[in-house]
Order: structure tokens, then sequence, then C-alpha cells
């Protein structure tokens, strides 16, 4: 199994959401990890999918996700030619003894306060996953009260946007 | 295509307006509280004639005969909750055989969805899984352009079903009908021309190839590419089997045809698809029911997968030589290139295949066990049913014994003239599938080989058939039992019949009951009679007739590849496994 991570152009349309989760339901394959939002055009949103899965069913689930009438593009994006963010919140326990430890950690990883309150203070952090994994490690021992986090978004590096052209699907070879 | 036109009407009134635009000429139906504005206008359309069924799945199966049976798309409509949901079954039936239809539903105003108002169901949710597409309208300016979006996506690509649900209001409010309109569809462009070199690489492989097979499936019939299959084996000499959804793309009577591959198959067409070293499958999905155990289906044969879903090649068995197209296009185009094939010199040899297959014929043709002394073989019932009607008529059948019966002993000639649940196996298919069949080809003789367990389902439509003058004929082929589970049972379960005796031979009485809707009952029980009960009923055209064949409740479907097993395991009959010798 190995992790890939799809980008996928849909229409901005009630229900598209439903239908992209149902399908992976459906036929069995696990989502880890999905975010949906607007793109530079009105009618477009954009969903990133990471999924777990082997090569050929891989292929599947693309395949039948282009089937649907609502699916304009998809792109699957690499971890090297690609830029990958998830956002972390996480509260973390903090009294006057360990509150200087925290922050040190803060800085470190380059992430930031967004909250203080006596006991405790909630930490922002956008990373990949392996940096926000590490960020979670360090500050485990202090005690996280609270923890959310964003599915992950991504991005392809260079000058070329998938959005340029046609929002056609592309006429994959099967 | 009517004129260009911009008039203030209902939302109802639009969508009547749609369905005549888009030349759907039936619809089967019931009304209810949300779509009751859209049957005020219905009452005075000329163009489209609604049929008042008596259960909506009845209407569903009807628009999927009608379907299959002209090749338009079928179009069901019911009202919103209990109405739509009766709608599911038809609906997951025609997206498993990719039947073009298109299901209207009302909707609860849209100010109520969300409130479980009365009769509200979430049925764009429900049938998420089991439609192509699917459509919430709630503003009438809407419907034009979701009809004609609707109708193209039922009917182009890989056909299936579309549901369109709309809310009281939308019908209700006022609007401005205008047609033609634009569709919307930038996600939606189902590839149909096959690639050239792909198509050159699968020619250069068939005339190559010493024992290859053609695996046709139902999207031949979809594609009406009969014609073309046909020059196509002529030209390369190959044999041919049709998958259950396929049975008619190709002469029966065809020397080529080794008949139906899957669990119950032919011993040939099974034992031709495990030798052979190229598949040619076209239009068909290597459904479970065809390749049995996958990992020991064809074990040495390269294959080529057309297929006009791209999701199809390579999903089940792993392709060597994908075609995504239309099957007609993928086969002229075929054609043309083995021509090039053979006009460089290239030509295949067969001579050796053929002898094995013929071999494979000659010691396991398709049969059946006699019944006992004064009983009916219900094979024989649907074989004699077959020759005295003829290849002419269209027979559509429910689900179990008698349909594999159907398949086995009814002899193809045409496309469209079996008409089956293949995919979701549907049971109680067969009296609307008829009823649909035959109001698109009303000149044409229309049987339902029906099974007694699948006459319970679905009968009431035998009052549609009467009230509106729809006279087919119903074949119950009457074993008392539901037969194949029984058979299952008998094999399986070591002859515990549990909860598959119906009892259907003393209740219902299926002549009395033909009579009291009007129709004709007809009961044969003495085998010498067969025919001459067969031969009535065909002498009747003006009303349904049902007639209840007795028959003997052992048989059992032969050749049977056991669920789960190896398509090498093939039984021809029970306890028989055939000895092809050559350990290949």
């Amino acid at each position: 199994m190995s992790r890939h991570t799809l980008s996928v152009l849909v229409e901005n349309k009630p229900g598209v959401l439903a239908r992209i989760a149902g399908l992976f339901s459906r036929r069995g394959f696990n989502i880890d990890s999905l975010a949906v939002g607007p793109t530079e055009h009105d009618d477009v949103s954009r969903m990133t999918i990471v999924v777990n899965v082997e090569d050929s069913p891989l292929e599947q689930v693309t395949k039948q996700l282009n089937k649907l009438v609502e699916v304009l593009k998809i792109v699957e994006l690499d971890p090297s030619g690609s830029v990958q963010r998830e956002l972390l919140l996480v509260k973390v326990r903090a009294d006057l003894e360990t509150r200087s430890h925290v922050l040190e950690t803060v800085q470190l990883f380059r992430a930031k306060v967004v909250d203080v309150a006596p006991d405790a203070v909630t930490i922002e952090a956008t990373g990949n996953a392996e940096k926000l994994d590490a960020l979670l490690r360090v500050l485990e021992p202090f005690g996280i009260r609270e923890l959310v986090q964003s599915g992950m978004v991504a991005v392809g590096r260079g000058p070329r946007s998938i959005t340029d052209r046609s929002l056609r699907p592309v006429d994959r070879p099967a | 295509m009517t004129e260009p036109s911009a008039d203030q009407v209902s939302g109802a009134s639009s969508l009547i307006r749609s369905l005549e635009a888009v030349g759907a000429e039936v619809v089967f139906g019931i009304p209810g509280g949300a779509i009751l504005p859209a049957y005020d206008p219905l009452l005075d359309s000329s163009r489209v004639r609604h049929i008042l069924v008596r259960h909506e799945q009845g209407a569903g199966h009807a628009a999927q005969g009608y379907a299959q049976a002209t090749g338009r798309v079928g179009v069901c409509m019911a009202t919103s909750g209990p109405g739509a949901t009766n709608l599911v079954t038809p609906i997951a039936d025609a997206h498993m055989d990719s039947v073009p239809m298109v299901a209207i539903t009302g909707q609860v105003p849209s100010g109520s969805i969300g409130t479980d108002a009365f009769q509200e169901a979430d049925i764009r949710g429900i049938t998420m899984p089991i439609t192509k597409h699917n459509y919430l309208v709630t503003n009438a300016d809407d419907i034009p352009r979701t009809i004609t979006e609707a109708f193209h996506i039922a009917s182009t690509g890989r056909p299936g079903p579309v549901l369109v649900d709309i809310s009281k209001d939308a019908l209700q409010s006022s609007t401005t009908f205008r047609w033609p309109v634009e569709m919307d569809l930038p996600g939606y462009r189902p590839v149909t021309r096959p690639h050239a070199k792909q198509v050159r690489e699968a020619a250069r492989l068939l005339v190559e190839a010493r024992r290859p097979v053609l695996l046709v499936g139902g999207g031949v019939i979809k594609a009406r590419a009969s014609a073309e299959l046909r020059v196509l084996v002529d030209l390369t000499g190959a044999p041919v089997v049709t998958t259950l959804m396929a049975r008619g793309a190709f002469p029966d009577s065809h020397p080529n045809h080794l008949g139906m591959p899957g669990m119950h198959g032919t011993v040939t067409a099974v034992t031709a698809l495990q030798k052979a070293d190229l598949i040619v499958a076209l239009g068909a999905r290597f459904d479970d029911r065809v390749t049995g155990k996958l990992s020991t289906f064809a074990p040495s044969a390269t294959i080529v997968h057309a297929d006009i879903d791209p999701a199809e090649i390579s999903k089940n068995r792993a392709t060597d030589v994908p075609i995504v197209g239309d099957a007609r296009e993928v086969i002229a185009d075929l054609i043309v290139a083995v021509q090039a094939e053979n006009a460089a010199g290239r030509v295949g040899d067969l001579a050796g295949w053929w002898r094995m297959l013929n071999g494979w014929r000659q010691t396991y043709p398709l049969g059946f066990a006699p019944a006992p002394p004064g009983e009916i073989a219900p094979q024989h019932v649907i074989g004699r049913i077959g020759s005295i009607v003829g290849p002419e008529a269209i027979y559509t059948s429910g689900v179990g014994q008698h349909q594999m019966w159907a398949a086995q002993f009814i002899g193809y000639e045409h496309p469209g003239t079996w008409i089956n649940s293949g995919g979701l196996g549907t049971m109680g298919f067969a009296i609307p599938a008829a009823m649909g069949a035959k109001v698109g080809r009303p000149d044409t003789t229309v049987w339902a080989i029906d099974g007694d367990g699948c006459f319970q389902m679905t009968n009431q439509e035998l009052a549609t058939c009467v009230v509106n003058d729809i006279p087919i004929k119903v074949a119950i082929i009457n074993n008392g039992n539901l037969g194949m589970v029984r058979q299952w049972q008998t094999l399986f379960y070591g002859e515990r019949y549990s909860n598959t005796d119906l009892q259907s031979r003393r209740v219902p009485d299926f002549v009395k009951l033909a009579e009291a809707y009007g129709a004709v009952g007809l009961r044969c029980e003495d085998p010498s009679q067969v025919d001459a009960t067969i031969e009535k009923a065909m002498a009747i055209d003006d009303l349904p007739v049902v007639v209840d064949f007795v028959v003997h409740a052992d048989a059992m479907v032969w050749p049977m590849v056991p669920a789960g097993t190896s398509n090498d395991e093939i039984l021809a009959a029970r306890g028989l496994r055939p000895d092809f010798g050559d350990g290949e």
C-alpha cells in the first residue's frame, strides 16, 4: 500500500461531496484525508484526496471518479513535485513552570501560539504530515488537551496550473 | 427538435413539454401528492402516452423493457417518498445492466425538504450509487435543461439510469419554457472512437492467435453492432460466445457460436475461454458469473478488452490490449485492420482449434434429463416455446432456473429479443418488462418466461396489461418452489429445503388469478399437451394469456460451475465432470 494524493476538480454544485465520498465507501477505498475548497474559478471546487491503496485499485478509483458527471479533472500529485500542507491546531497544557518549554518547541517548529490561557496554550502549525507528527511527538509529554487537524491540500511545483487548460477531463489511456 | 420557443407556463407544463420535445412517447407511472402537478398537463398531452401501472416497481421494469426492445430511453414517473423508493429496484437493475432510463419523481416542496415531511425521502441521496447521474430540481427554470441532460446522459456513452427529482413548488411555479436548451455538462464526454493503434494491435493478435475466442457482451447489443460482429466473425473464422446480456447479439444458428459462457454456460463455451490463447472481449465486463474464480479464469489467454466504459477495463481481469470505444466503432475498425493483416498475407489458422471445439460440442451438447413419466420437463416447455413461437418474438424472463433455461433453450437470432435482469438478478422482472417491450413493439409477440416465485412478485401488472390493451403472453414454469435456491439446497445444503417450497401448485390458482384479471388462463400438466397449449396461447392476440405449466420440481440447471470455484470445475450434469484428457 502506498499513499497517493489526488487533486480533483469538480463542478461547484450541491451534493458533489456526498457523491465522491459515497463512491469511495461503495467501492471499498479508504480516504486518509479529504479537503475541499474553492478555486480561482467560481464554478469549480477543488478536492485534495489522500488515499492509501495499491497501484491497480488507484487506477480503478481514478476511473470511477472520472465517470462522475460533475468531476472535471483528476491529477495525481507526487510528493516530490508538489507542495503539500496540513493545518494543525493543538491545545497543550502549559502552566507557569512548563510554558517556556512549550514556547521553545513552538519556535523550533516555526509554529505560532494563537491563544493563551493560564494553564494552556493553543498552537497553530502548518506543514506536511511528517513535520506535524514530529511536533505532536514533542508536545505530547506536556499533555495534549485537544487536537484538530485539516485534510491535506497540495499544489504542483513550477509555473503550470492544473486549472489552466480546458477544465474537461483528460482522455486518459485506459 | 421543435422550433425554438419561449412561453410562460407552469413548471409542470415545462416538464411535459420537455418530455414531448425530447421525444419521449411513453411514460409508465403512478401519480401521488408531490408529482400531482405534472399529471395535470400530462392529461392534455397528445404526444406522451402515460400508462398507469399498479406498482412503481412495475413502472421501472416496464421502462427497462421498453428501452431494451426499442433502443430508446425508457421513462418512468412516481411521486415522492414511497413512490420514489419503489423505483429503487428497477433503477439499480438498469444501472447494473446499462439500460437507458429516466426516472422522474416528485419531491416535497423545497421549503419542506429536510423536515421529515409527509412522504419525504431523499431519493437523490438514496439513488446516488445506483444511477449514472441524478438531479434534484427546485427551480422551474432548470427543468428543460435538466430533462435534456438526463436523456443525453442516459442514452450516450455507457447507457444507464438518470433520476430527476423535482420539488412540488418547482412544478407549481411559473416559468418560461424554452426549447431547445443548451446542456451544461463540462465533465461528461464519453469516448466512442477507439484508438487506432490499439485496434491494429488487436487485429495482429487475432490473426496470430491459435485459440482465439470472441467474448461478446451486452455492449454489442447496446451499440447495435450485430451486423458488424457477423462480418468480423466470418472474416476471422473465430468462435463466439455470448454472455447472458448478449444473447441474440449473434445468431445461435451460426456455426461459430459456441453458446453462453459462465456459471450455466455450455461446456464448450466455458472450456473454450479456459483454453483460449486470446480473448477479445467486446462490450463485456468479466462478471463473476462469467469468470468463475477469477484467478483461475482463462490462465493462458492474452486479453483484448474493448468497452465504452474505461473503468471496466482491467477492473476484474488485467488487460493486455485495452480499447476504449463504442462496440460498433471498435468492431468496424477491427474489420478493416484484420483485412489489412490478411492482405499482407497474415491469416489465422484455426483448423486445430475448431477440431477441439467441435469435439467438445459433440461430446457435451446442451441437454437435460427427461422428467419422470407423466411429468413435464421445464426445459422441454421452454424449448418448445422457442421453437413454436420462433426467433422473431421477444422473450423476457424473471430470475432463477427458468431464466437460465430460457437463455439456453430458446434459440435467439436477433438482438433485442432477449430481455432479462442479468446483473442485479431481480425476481419479478419478467411481466413488467414484457409489458414495456410490448408497448414499445406492439406488433411483436412478447412472451414472459416466468417462474412461479417471480410471478407472485409482480403479477399485478397483468391488470395494467388488460386495461391498456397490452396482450403479452406469460409462461409460468411452475415447479412450486424457488427453484434455483432449491437446486443449491440440493447440491450444497444436503437436500435440506429451508423455505423454498412455495406450494404454488395449490395456492394461488394461477388460472383463476389470470381470469380474475380479465386475462386468459390456461393450464398444462400433461407432457403431450405442451405444444397444443402453446399453440392455443399463440392463437389469442387480443388479451394477455397466462399459461400455468406445471413442471417437474427436481429438474436442475446444467451445466454448472459451482459459485466461487474455477471454470475448470464445470459439471456437465450432476456429478459429471468433463474429461478433456489433454492436461493442457
